[in-house]
C-alpha cells in the first residue's frame, strides 16, 4: 500500500481523505495500554478514574495521535513526514468515534525540498475537536 | 508544586530494543490495516529493511524505558491521577525499525504554571538514536498536572 496520491499535484486547499476509527471500547483502551506501554490507570481502571474525579476511563491522547498518523501515512509514505505536533484540546470519552482530518495550508521550500504544511485535527461526536495540530511532509 | 530544580536535568541514556512482536501488537491495538506495519514481506516490498515503527512509537519506547533522573512518575513525584497529556511533537530524521536498539536521552526543558498554580506544565525533550549512532526521532512531551 503506497501513497495513493501523485505528490507533484498537491496544492493548497487539498483535503486528506477523512480517516475514521472507533468507537473506543474498554477493550480498545486496554489493548492500547498494553501495546503502547502506557500503563496510566486513568485509561484502563474505571475505579481509579472515578477516584481521580473523572466520569469513567477515557481514551489515550496518543491513541488518537496514532490514528492521525494513520491518516498521514495513508496519504504519503512515512519517510516523507518531517515534523508534526498536536495539542490535546479535549478528552476523548469512552465510545467516541474519532474522525481524523487534514488540509494543505501551504506549499513551501525548505532544506532543498518541496514541502506541504497541513492543518490536522481529530474530532469526536458532534464535531468536537480533541486534537489540533500541524504536520510538514516532503512532496518532491 | 513540582520542584523547579528539575529544569535542565538530563536523564541518563537508556537503551531499549524495538521488538517486532510489540510492533504487531501496536498495529492490532490501533486498528492498523496497512500491512507494512505488521507483515515483513509487505514491509520489504515497500522498501523497508524490517517492520517500521509507526510515527508515534517513540513515545511508547520512552514509556518502556523510563529514566531514573527526570521521570514524572518517579523522582519528580507527580501523581498519576492528576496528569493529562498537553502537547506532543515529533521531528523525524530516519525510520526506526524492528530489531533496532534505540538509546533515549530526555531533557526536562521547562516547568511552568498557569491559573495561579492550578495547572503545571512539564516540558520534556527526548532524542532517539539508533545502534549506528544515527539520530532517528526527536520528540517533545508536554505533561499537564492538575493541582486544583
Amino acid at each position: 500500500m503506497n501513497a495513493s496520491i501523485r505528490l507533484p499535484t498537491i496544492k493548497v486547499g487539498d483535503k486528506l481523505p477523512e480517516h475514521v476509527q472507533g468507537p473506543l471500547k474498554r477493550g480498545t483502551l486496554a489493548l492500547f495500554a498494553g501495546a503502547s506501554n502506557d500503563h496510566v490507570l486513568l485509561h484502563i481502571d474505571s475505579d481509579f478514574a472515578k477516584e481521580a474525579g473523572m466520569p469513567d476511563v477515557f481514551g489515550h491522547g496518543m491513541l488518537s495521535m496514532a490514528y492521525l498518523a494513520q491518516m498521514l501515512t495513508r496519504w504519503v509514505p512515512q519517510d516523507r513526514l518531517r515534523h508534526w505536533n498536536v495539542r490535546f484540546t479535549a478528552i476523548t470519552p469512552l465510545y467516541a468515534t474519532i474522525r481524523c482530518r487534514g488540509e494543505v495550508t501551504e506549499i513551501f521550500e525548505e532544506n532543498g525540498e518541496r514541502r506541504a504544511r497541513l492543518r490536522i485535527g481529530a474530532f469526536i461526536d458532534g464535531d468536537k475537536q480533541t486534537l489540533d495540530g500541524e504536520a510538514v511532509v516532503a512532496i518532491n | 508544586m513540582i520542584d523547579r530544580t528539575f529544569v535542565g536535568v538530563v536523564s541518563e541514556p537508556r537503551t531499549i530494543g524495538v521488538e517486532k512482536g510489540q510492533l504487531r501488537f501496536f498495529a492490532k491495538a490501533t486498528g492498523e490495516t496497512n500491512p507494512i506495519y505488521f507483515d515483513e514481506t509487505a514491509a520489504r516490498a515497500a522498501g523497508h529493511r524490517a517492520l517500521p515503527a509507526p510515527p508515534t512509537f517513540t513515545f511508547s519506547l520512552a514509556l518502556g524505558a523510563p529514566p531514573k533522573r527526570g521521570d514524572i512518575f518517579g523522582d519528580m513525584g507527580i501523581d498519576m491521577r492528576r496528569v493529562l497529556h498537553g502537547e506532543q511533537h515529533f521531528t523525524h530524521h530516519r525510520t526506526i525499525y524492528a530489531g533496532d536498539d534505540i538509546t533515549l536521552t530526555t531533557t526536562t526543558t521547562d516547568i511552568y504554571d498557569k491559573k495561579g498554580g492550578a495547572l503545571e506544565f512539564v516540558v520534556q525533550d527526548t532524542a532517539a538514536v539508533n545502534q549506528h549512532g544515527e539520530l532517528c526521532i526527536e520528540m517533545r512531551v508536554v505533561t499537564v498536572v492538575r493541582n486544583a
